[in-house]
């Protein structure tokens, strides 16, 4: 008796597991969406050693015991599964970039880039204002991180004065690691002296 | 009597310091679309996820039955997550500066899209989401994701 009760035990658990598999095995898809830009991109799918790579606009993978199993997806699928949570994403960050006026401490802020960075701040429930602070390819990376932040720092005292609240502005530098335009090391470069404003 | 009055001290010094501490450093993102029913579980409270709501690492953020939730990262990553999700964002660290870092969330259950940012962009597989079956690598992308059908 207590022994055939044990083994029943045993084979609810067994059960149990096999729901708990079950679930797992018809769980999870993953869709590679097409890119706005037409940007190169991919996602890996990895389930223990078994992975598979999606990097096509509405490929598709399954999540089985098997491993992923890959398929074709497409616009309208991906609306039926995913149009609640496609319809949640925030609105994309807008970049905005003012150069640096040479031998001026000020940059060209026309009132045309202003009054659209103002009405894209305007147009977000609660907008965040990040200032990136670039510099051109002279001197070393603690110079230029230094005067990228004190452009971004600049450029952040404008758009408070602006009435944008302090603590929805932050500055940043990325120094000379990201050039607008190309130079090698040490290459003067008024277009690379520029501050990024993203506003998201 | 002046020992207790020190500690007195102290104890108003750390209070003072502590919530300014976890305000800075430990902001990682912001709820910027919340529909519906949507809560944040922080340190095992559960806080509403209003728009506006700044987040954390180790938050989880769950949404209801009629609940969605946009999120836009400090390295610009977009999150939504539809509804009867939990989306937990394990961990995160982000240099803006160099823009190396490092995003690792799980979708415990329910339905994510992402729009990778900086830290995929900089680093490829820097960033990883889980689900209960499967680790994605991003690689500066977009994606859908479901954790069950």
């Amino acid at each position: 008796m207590t022994e055939s009760r044990g083994v029943g035990r045993r084979r609810g658990a067994w059960v149990v597991a096999c729901a708990v598999l079950a679930g797992c095995a018809s769980s999870g898809t993953v869709v590679l969406l097409p890119e706005k830009d037409g940007k190169p991109a991919a996602v890996s799918v990895k389930q223990g050693d078994k992975e598979v790579v999606l990097d096509q606009p509405y490929a598709a993978a399954k999540v089985t015991p098997l491993g992923p199993r890959t398929y074709s997806s497409n616009a309208q699928e991906v609306q039926s599964q995913f149009g609640t949570t496609l319809a949640a994403q925030p609105s994309r960050p807008e970049s905005f970039t003012l150069l640096f006026v040479e031998g001026k401490d000020e940059f060209a802020e026309s009132k045309e880039i202003v009054d659209k960075i103002l009405s894209e701040i305007a147009k977000r429930p609660v907008p965040d204002v990040l200032v990136i602070g670039h510099t051109d390819a002279v001197g070393t990376d603690q110079y230029n991180d230094a005067l990228g932040l004190k452009r971004a720092e600049a450029v952040r005292t404008r758009l408070i004065s602006m009435g944008i609240p302090a603590g929805d502005i932050r500055a940043v530098s990325r120094g000379k690691r990201e050039l607008a335009v190309k130079t090698p090391d040490g290459v003067p470069e008024p277009r690379n002296r520029r501050v990024e404003i993203i506003v998201r | 009597m002046s020992i207790p009055r020190s500690l007195a001290g102290v104890v108003l010094a750390l209070a003072l310091l502590c919530p300014a501490m976890l305000t800075t450093a430990a902001e990682i993102g912001q709820v910027k679309i919340a529909k519906g029913q949507v809560t944040i579980e922080r340190e095992g409270k559960a806080l509403p996820a209003s728009v506006g709501a700044r987040l954390q690492t180790a938050d989880v953020v769950k949404t209801g039955p009629d609940g969605s939730v946009g999120i836009t990262m400090d390295d610009d990553s977009l999150l939504s997550a539809g509804p009867n999700s939990v989306l937990s964002l394990d961990r995160y660290v982000f240099d803006p500066t160099t823009n190396q870092g490092r995003f690792d969330a799980s979708l415990n259950k329910g339905t994510l899209a992402v729009i990778s940012g900086r830290i995929a962009k900089q680093s490829p597989d820097a960033m990883t989401i889980r689900t209960p079956t499967a680790v994605l690598g991003v690689r500066g992308t977009e994606f859908a994701v479901s954790a069950n059908d």
